[in-house]
C-alpha cells in the first residue's frame, strides 16, 4: 500500500537526462579530438585550480555561519533588505565585480587611498589573495543565504524545548545548530568550491599572471587558439571528475540533522546580550560595508552613461528577460522533481545529476553541443534554445541545494498526515507541499533567472546577427572602447537580474507568511 | 494538413526569395558587427552594388573565428573569414578550407605583405598606451620600460591576439634576449587579462600606467571624446604590427560573390569606413586621407614576422614567457 502512495516520478528520467546533457557534448568534443590528452603545463593549472577554489569555499562557508546566524536570531530595521541584497554579488556577470571590487580595493581605490593617508603599506588586489577576495565577495552572500535557510528547518518544538531546559547559548549551538549544519554545510561547501573550480574571467584578471592558470582557462586555450579538442576534453574529464569527487565526499560527510517531526512553526533563536550583541552587530556591519561598497562603486560607474546607450541594449534586454524567465521557470520544475524524489531516500544517480552540471566548462557545453546540432541544423537558429537548455543545466544544482533540506523537513513534518488522508499526486503537492516551499522556492527560483540574465558561456557559439543578449552587448562595447557605456549596460544588466531575484525572492517570502 | 500546406507555401516563398537574392555570409568578431562597428555602413554599401544579402555573423573574438571555422569544417554556411590576423593565418592556411584568392591588390601597409591565400584589410601598430597628464615622460624602448617602476597591464597569449602579437614583438625586437627581458618585465606586470577589453579597462580606471593596444588608440580618445591626454609610447625597437585579413573558403556556394566582396574589400567604400569605426588604419588609404590623430604616434620603424616564423616562434616563446612571469 505505502509503495502505491507514491505517484511515479519522472526524477530519474530527468537524471539520466541531465547526466546526457553533461556526458554527451564532452563525449563529442573527446570524439572530434580522437581521444583525451593533457600536457605538461596543465598539471599546475589543475593543482592552482584546486587550491583557489578550496580556500575560496573554506573562507566564504566559515565566514557564512556567524553572518548567518546573526541575521537568524538578531532583528532589526533593514533585516528582510539587507537579506535580499545578499543575493545581489552573486548574480553581478564577473567582468562587473570586478571593476566593483577595483574601485574599492584597487590601486587607486578607497582602501588604499585610506592605508597611504595613515602611513601604511598598500594593498594589492592582484595574486592568490585577490582571487580570494573576489570569490568570498561574490560567495559569502549565496553562502550565508543558503545557511540561514537552515536555520529555518530547526522545528520550533525544540527552540522551545531547550528554552524550558534553559539552554545557554554553547548548548543551543552544540544540540540544535551544530546538527543543522552538519545537515547544511557540506552542501553549501560543495556548491561554492564547483563555482570557484571552473571560475574564469576573475582569476584571471586578477591572478596577476600565468601562475594563475585555472583549468577553465587551459580548456579556453586549447579550444581557441590551438585547437586542440583531446586536450579540451582531457581537461573537462578532470575537471568534472573533480567535482564528482567533492560532491561524494559531500554527500559522505552530511550527516540528516534527525530533529523528527515538528509542526512546521518556526520561532527565532534567543537573541543573547552583552559581548555576542556586540559582536553579531559589529559583523553585520563589516559585511554590509564590504558587500555594499562594490556595489555601491557599480552603480556609480554605470550612472552617468545610462542617457548615451546605443538603441540596441533594448531589444537585447528584453531577449535576455525572456531566456532567464523560461530557464527559471523550467528549472524550478525539474529542481522541485529531484528534490522531491531524492528527500525520501538516498538517491546516487539524482545527487550526480544535480550536482555534475556545475562542474561541466561552458566552453565545452557549447563546443560539444555544437558539434552534435551541426549535421542536422544551422547552429545559428539554435541559439535562444540551446542557451535556455544551458541555463537550466547550470543554474539547477543551486536550486536543488536549496530546495533539498526543506523538501526533508516538509516531508517529516508532513508526509505521515498526506499519507493517512491519502493524498496524492498533483492535490498532495498543492495543499501540502508547495505552500511550505514558498520560501525557498521563491529564492531559488530568482537565483536561476538572475544566473541565467547573465550566462554567456554557451551562446557565443551559436550566435547569429539579430540574436544577441545584453551580456553580449556589454562585450561588444567593451571591445569597441566604451567602457562608460559598457558600464551603463552592465549597471541594466545587473539591475534587471536582481529585479528578476527580487520579484521571486518577495514573492516566495510574502506566500510563506 | 492546412498547416502542412501552410508549411509548404512559406518554404516556397521562401526558397523563391532566396532564389532571387543570394545571401553571402561572411563570419568575423563581435565588435565588427556591433552597430558602433564597420558592419553596417559596409553591408549598406555593398548591397548597393551587389544586388544580394550580406550576412555578417559575429563569432566571438579574432582566435575564435579560426576555431569556429575548424569546428564547422567544409559544412560551414560561412563564405567569406574576416578578422583573422598575421600570426594566425599559417595555422588557417593549413586547415586547407580556405582557397586562394588570385588576386594582386596594391594597398598603402608600411611592410611588403602578399599572401596567396589572405587579403589585408586594415592593420594597426601594436603599442604601450598611457595618460601623458601621469606620465609625461614615457620609456623609449622595453628595456627602458623593464629597468623602470612603471605598471603595466598585458594580455595573455593564450587567449587573445594582441597579447600573442606583444609576444611575438618582444621575440621580433630582441631574438634571443627575450627570455631576460621577460624577466626583467615580470615586476612591472599587474596582471595578465583575458582579452583586449579587460586589460584596457583597468588602464582606464587607473590600475596601470601604461596598457598594451595600439598606436591609433589616443585618436580613439581625442575623436569619440575630444580627449588628448590618450598617447602611446614610441619605442627604439620598432613596433610589431597587426594586420588583419581576410579569407574564402574553398567550400562557399557564392564563390563569385566572395571574389567580389574581395575586391570591394579594398575600395573606398570599404576602407573608408574602418578608421573610425574600427580604430585601425585601412588597408589602402582612403581619396579623403587619414582622420585627425592618425599620423601623431607614427612609429619609423614596423615589425613583423611572416606567418610561418610566426608560427615557428609560438611554441618556445609562449614557454618562455610562462617561465619568466611563473616565478
Amino acid at each position: 500500500m505505502a509503495s502505491r502512495a507514491v505517484p511515479l516520478s519522472p526524477a530519474p528520467a530527468l537524471a539520466a537526462l541531465l547526466l546526457a546533457l553533461v556526458a554527451a557534448p564532452l563525449a563529442a568534443v573527446a570524439w572530434r579530438g580522437a581521444g583525451l590528452s593533457l600536457g605538461p603545463a596543465d598539471w599546475a593549472a589543475i593543482r592552482f585550480t584546486v587550491v583557489q577554489a578550496t580556500l575560496s569555499a573554506l573562507i566564504s562557508t566559515l565566514l557564512a555561519i556567524p553572518v548567518a546566524r546573526a541575521l537568524a536570531r538578531r532583528d532589526f530595521p533593514g533585516r528582510g533588505l539587507l537579506i535580499t541584497l545578499m543575493g545581489a554579488p552573486f548574480l553581478l556577470p564577473a567582468v562587473v565585480a570586478v571593476l566593483g571590487l577595483l574601485a574599492v580595493f584597487g590601486r587607486s581605490g578607497v582602501v588604499n587611498a585610506g592605508l597611504q593617508a595613515v602611513g601604511l603599506p598598500s594593498f594589492s588586489l592582484y595574486g592568490l589573495q585577490g582571487v580570494l577576495l573576489a570569490h568570498v565577495f561574490l560567495n559569502l552572500p549565496l553562502a550565508t543565504r543558503m545557511i540561514l535557510q537552515g536555520w529555518r528547518t530547526i522545528p520550533a518544538e525544540r527552540i522551545r524545548l531547550a528554552r524550558s531546559l534553559g539552554f545557554g547559548p554553547w548548548e543551543t549551538f552544540r544540540h540544535l545548530e551544530l546538527p543543522m549544519l552538519r545537515e547544511v554545510l557540506p552542501g553549501v561547501a560543495l556548491v561554492v568550491l564547483v563555482i570557484c573550480l571552473t571560475s574564469f574571467a576573475v582569476v584571471l584578471t586578477l591572478g596577476g599572471g600565468p601562475a594563475a592558470t585555472t583549468i577553465e582557462l587551459a580548456i579556453y586555450q586549447a579550444v581557441r587558439f590551438d585547437f586542440d579538442l583531446s586536450r579540451a576534453a582531457g581537461l573537462a574529464g578532470v575537471q568534472v571528475l573533480i567535482c564528482a569527487g567533492v560532491a561524494l565526499a559531500a554527500w559522505v560527510v552530511t550527516r540528516q540533522a534527525g530533529f523528527g517531526a515538528g509542526l512546521g512553526r518556526n520561532t527565532a533563536l534567543d537573541a543573547p546580550k552583552g559581548w555576542r550583541r556586540v559582536g553579531d552587530v559589529g559583523l553585520l556591519g563589516l559585511v554590509t560595508v564590504f558587500l555594499l561598497g562594490p556595489l555601491l562603486a557599480v552603480m556609480l560607474r554605470g550612472l552617468p552613461g545610462l542617457a548615451d546607450l546605443p538603441p540596441s541594449v533594448l531589444p537585447a534586454a528584453a531577449r535576455s528577460v525572456a531566456v532567464a524567465l523560461t530557464s527559471a521557470l523550467l528549472c524550478s520544475v525539474a529542481a522541485l522533481t529531484l528534490a522531491l524524489a531524492a528527500a525520501m531516500r538516498p538517491r546516487p544517480l539524482i545527487e550526480a545529476a544535480a550536482t555534475l552540471p556545475l562542474a561541466s566548462s561552458g566552453l565545452v557545453l557549447g563546443t560539444g553541443l555544437f558539434l552534435i546540432a551541426q549535421p542536422f541544423v544551422s547552429p545559428m537558429k539554435l541559439a535562444l534554445p540551446v542557451t535556455v537548455l544551458v541555463n537550466i543545466a547550470l543554474a539547477l544544482p543551486y536550486l536543488y541545494r536549496i530546495l533539498l533540506p526543506e523538501v526533508r523537513t516538509v516531508l517529516a513534518d508532513y508526509g505521515r498526515l498526506a499519507d493517512s488522508l491519502s493524498l496524492t499526486g498533483w492535490p498532495r503537492l498543492r495543499w501540502v507541499i508547495l505552500p511550505r516551499l514558498a520560501r525557498p522556492l521563491g529564492f531559488g527560483t530568482g537565483i536561476a533567472a538572475a544566473l541565467s540574465m547573465g550566462d554567456l558561456g554557451a551562446i557565443a557559439l551559436f550566435a547569429g546577427d539579430r540574436q544577441a543578449t545584453l551580456p553580449l552587448v556589454v562585450s561588444q562595447l567593451t571591445g569597441a572602447y566604451r567602457m562608460d557605456a559598457a558600464a551603463s549596460a552592465a549597471l541594466i544588466l545587473v539591475s534587471l537580474s536582481f529585479a528578476l531575484f527580487w520579484a521571486f525572492d518577495t514573492g516566495g517570502r510574502h506566500a510563506a507568511a | 494538413m492546412q498547416k502542412q500546406l501552410l508549411a509548404a507555401g512559406l518554404l516556397t516563398i521562401a526558397s523563391q526569395a532566396m532564389a532571387e537574392t543570394p545571401v553571402l555570409t561572411v563570419l568575423t568578431y563581435d565588435s565588427f558587427t556591433s552597430e558602433w562597428g564597420p558592419g553596417p555602413a559596409i553591408e549598406a554599401a555593398f548591397e548597393a552594388t551587389c544586388a544580394c544579402d550580406l550576412q555578417f555573423v559575429p563569432a566571438g573574438d579574432g582566435a575564435a573565428l579560426l576555431a569556429r571555422i575548424q569546428l564547422e569544417g567544409k559544412a560551414s554556411d560561412a563564405d567569406i573569414v574576416l578578422g583573422l590576423d598575421t600570426s594566425l593565418i599559417a595555422a588557417a592556411t593549413a586547415t586547407q578550407l580556405f582557397a586562394p584568392h588570385g588576386k594582386n591588390p596594391t594597398t598603402t601597409l608600411p611592410v611588403d605583405f602578399t599572401d596567396p591565400t589572405f587579403l589585408p584589410f586594415d592593420w594597426g601598430w601594436f603599442a604601450f598606451v598611457h595618460d601623458k597628464t601621469r606620465l609625461p615622460d614615457p620609456p623609449k624602448s622595453f628595456k627602458a620600460l623593464a629597468a623602470s617602476d612603471l605598471r603595466i597591464v598585458i594580455q595573455d597569449p593564450r587567449s587573445s591576439t594582441p597579447g600573442l602579437g606583444l609576444l611575438l614583438w618582444v621575440k621580433a625586437a630582441h631574438g634571443d634576449q627575450a627570455a631576460t627581458l621577460w624577466q626583467d618585465l615580470s615586476d612591472n606586470i599587474v596582471t595578465v587579462t583575458p582579452g583586449w577589453s579587460e586589460a584596457y579597462g583597468l588602464f582606464l580606471e587607473g590600475e596601470a600606467d601604461m596598457v598594451l593596444s595600439y598606436t591609433t588608440s589616443p585618436a580613439y580618445h581625442l575623436i569619440a571624446e575630444s580627449d588628448d591626454t590618450k598617447a602611446a609610447a614610441l619605442f627604439d625597437e620598432g613596433h610589431y604590427m597587426q594586420i588583419e585579413v581576410a579569407g574564402k573558403l574553398a567550400a562557399t556556394d557564392q564563390p563569385a560573390l566572395a571574389d567580389q566582396f574581395l575586391d570591394f574589400m579594398l575600395t573606398d567604400a570599404f576602407q573608408s569606413a574602418i578608421p573610425q569605426t574600427n580604430w585601425m588604419y585601412p588597408a589602402v588609404t582612403p581619396a579623403a586621407g587619414l582622420p585627425d590623430g592618425f599620423d601623431t604616434f607614427r612609429p619609423t620603424k614596423s615589425l613583423l614576422l611572416t606567418p610561418g616564423e610566426a608560427q615557428a616562434a609560438r611554441d618556445a616563446a609562449l614557454a618562455e614567457w610562462q617561465a619568466a612571469l611563473s616565478r
